[in-house]
């Protein structure tokens, strides 16, 4: 089909199969249309675009990190290290021969880089999730909350689309999470304590620049462990129009499963418990990495996303938006 | 990727046939020549409660129209609205918009149709300009080159340009509500579903958004307007419909809606009580009699035309200082319609 047909010049958003509405429209009692429209100003069917499927994921990524709240849950995981750190440079005499305490805290003293890793085992089994909770629990409740849901939903942002991006963006807030944890801990240990190369658990030793890698390994196998929970948090997300009352759940969910996971008695179902092997990121402080437990953690993560992923969408997609 | 010059002619028979296209039985005054941009087909809602909401209603908003969707609270007006943006599904019937059923086709249809939806609803910790980037981002067929000028269009055009960059919480209502028009005017669109769109605003916002609701009109997008000030709808609309306890009541243009409210004769006089005898020997009905006034339904289809009535009184010797007939309005028709009101008329 050639260009020349086309009487305006191509207009950039038209479809190819564009419908215009024709100028001639009859509407009784309106005065009549002055002038031809711009073609900008021409109705139809635009084709869906890659790049404007993808701008819901970058929006929401960017208004996730836009919100008071987001910046505030960082700062206080940021928070986390310096104190821990300051604790362990008071109370250094303190902590030697103790049997208890969080792991790599004995070691911390030695080398600052073990911070790090101290500061994720404190902030792992409570902080960390707590955090991810009120993101994703707030996720689309908090958005039913204010109206914008249906909003985004006529816009049309697809319902589908609308949750994958609200998963994209809780995992990325995972993600930021981890770091704002994983770097203060190294500023402040590199601030508070010696820092070089670093002994592993297996007893070998790598330089700094290894264990650097390490640190950023281990970050991301941590936001990666939480996929679960922010599935989890998308569900219970979708079955209610109070954002306050989607986090509370989502964070009480946190916490039960810890206290079952620490129970004896229900020894048979800890297993598949999400917070189970969260601590196994430690095995990839051995030398060779001792993969299977962080891989079984991996894949537990998935179940809960592709069962509570599920649930999610199949409630997304039949839900009545009346908010 | 053939750029085909198609214009969807707007007079031609052959769009009134959808895809889905039921049994194509003009429910309502359609005009013949306009195809329907919504069409309802005994749509209805019953929630999970048992409250039945929308209860079998057959719409059909011709396209072009300004469209005024009327009905007293919880008549099942915004419940019709949510159907027909795909926010709810349907308990039976079938909701047709732009040729397709709705809510199977939103992907394809709603990149075509702007709505404002129960107020406004935006996010406080943006900018205006924010809120509105956000929502064309959510538009997977917008294109993200040209949103920045989109935005900055659309806030241009309920002109808010100036309360750009302020956080949308520090909005008036009548801002936040400019803001949403604004948002659904984002693409240019066939079809705008606005709901109560002068909400808020003050008399010269009101008037603003009027004259652009006839502007956009005039740009061949129909209106589907829903509002309770009635006149506001006598204004600006061209058709209406008439809601009430979840059914519809009547639809059609509004000066047939109009013409359905009979006019009353008013007559003023100081002797009240004498004309009333005497209107009412010559068959006008209903008579209210107040200090120096009279009014009253004159006998319809009466050979007795109003020249006649008013040569009685004045043999009769009533002074008679006015003598009209008060035009009736979309409010008494809306009034006569919903029984919401004293004065019921059949």
């Amino acid at each position: 089909m050639s260009q020349a047909e086309v009487a305006p010049p191509a207009p950039t958003v038209s479809a190819p199969k564009a419908a215009p509405v024709s100028t001639t429209v009859a509407a009784p009692v309106m005065e009549p249309v002055m002038e031809p429209m711009a073609a900008s100003m021409v109705a139809g069917v635009r084709p869906q675009t890659a790049a404007g499927f993808l701008a819901l994921f970058r929006n929401e990524i960017t208004l996730t990190f836009r919100r008071t709240r987001t910046i505030a849950l960082l700062g206080l995981l940021a928070a986390l290290p310096v104190l821990l750190g300051v604790v362990v440079k008071i109370q250094t005499g303190n902590l030697h021969g103790g049997p208890g305490g969080p792991a790599f805290i004995a070691q911390v003293t030695q080398n600052g880089l073990f911070l790090v890793f101290a500061a994720i085992t404190v902030a792992l089994p409570v902080f960390l999730p707590m955090t991810v909770g009120v993101v994703a629990g707030d996720s689309i409740a908090g958005e039913a909350a204010t109206g914008t849901l249906r909003y985004l939903l006529v816009a049309p942002a697809g319902r589908t689309r609308l949750l994958a991006a609200k998963f994209a963006a809780a995992m990325a807030f995972c993600w930021a999470a981890t770091l704002a944890v994983a770097l203060s801990a190294l500023a402040t240990g590199a601030a508070l304590f010696p820092m070089g190369g670093m002994t592993l658990l297996s007893g070998d030793t790598i330089g700094l620049g290894g264990a650097l890698l390490r640190a950023v390994l281990i970050a991301g196998v941590v936001a990666l462990s939480l996929a679960g929970l922010v599935a989890i948090g998308l569900f219970v997300s979708t079955l209610t129009g109070s954002g306050i009352a989607a986090m509370a759940t989502t964070v009480g969910l946190v916490i039960l499963v810890q206290i079952l996971d620490s129970l004896p008695q229900l020894q048979a179902i800890q297993p598949w418990l999400f917070t189970d092997h969260w601590l196994t990121f430690a095995d990839l402080l051995r030398e060779p990495m001792y993969w299977d437990g962080v891989l079984h953690n991996l894949g537990l993560q998935a179940l809960y996303l592709a069962v509570f992923g599920s649930a999610a969408w199949a409630r997304l997609t039949s839900r009545d938006i009346t908010a | 990727m053939t750029q085909s010059p198609v214009v969807e002619s707007i007079d031609s028979v052959d769009t009134e046939e959808t895809p889905v296209g039921g049994p194509a039985t003009a429910a309502g005054p359609t005009r013949a020549d306009s195809p329907a941009v919504i069409r309802t087909q005994g749509l209805t809602k019953r929630f999970a409660g048992g409250q039945l909401a929308v209860d079998g209603l057959d719409l059909t908003v011709p396209r072009g129209s300004v469209f005024g969707f009327l009905g007293p609270n919880g008549s099942g007006k915004t419940t019709t609205i949510r159907m027909l943006m795909g926010l709810i599904a349907p308990t039976s019937g079938v909701a047709t918009v732009l040729g397709a059923s709705m809510p199977q086709s939103v992907g394809s249809v709603l990149p075509r149709v702007g709505a404002l939806i129960e107020g406004p609803a935006l996010y406080g910790f943006l900018s205006g300009r924010d809120n509105l980037v956000r929502y064309d981002c959510a538009d997977p067929t917008a294109d993200p080159r040209t949103r920045a000028r989109r935005v900055s269009e659309a806030l241009d055009r309920v002109g808010l340009t100036a309360a750009a960059g302020k956080k949308a919480r520090a909005y008036s209502l009548g801002m936040k509500q400019r803001l949403g028009l604004a948002a659904a005017l984002l693409q240019p669109r066939e079809l705008l579903v606005l709901d109560e769109p002068t909400n808020g605003l003050d008399p010269q916002g009101m008037r603003e958004i009027r004259a652009l609701i006839r502007e956009l009109a005039g740009e061949g997008t129909t209106v589907f307007l829903s509002s309770h000030l009635l006149d506001e709808i006598e204004q600006v609309c061209t058709h209406a419909a008439v809601m009430s306890k979840g059914r519809l009541l009547v639809q059609g243009t509004v000066r047939e809606l109009a013409a359905r409210a009979q006019g009353r004769l008013v007559v003023r006089t100081p002797d009240a009580a004498r004309a009333a005898e005497v209107l009412a020997a010559r068959g006008v009905s209903d008579i209210r009699v107040a200090e120096s006034r009279v009014d009253g339904e004159p006998a319809t289809a009466g050979d007795d035309p109003l020249p006649g009535l008013c040569a009685a009184l004045v043999e009769a010797g009533v002074r008679v200082s006015g003598f009209g007939v008060e035009r009736g309005t979309l409010e008494d028709a809306f009034v006569a319609l919903t029984g919401e009101g004293f004065d019921v008329a059949g």
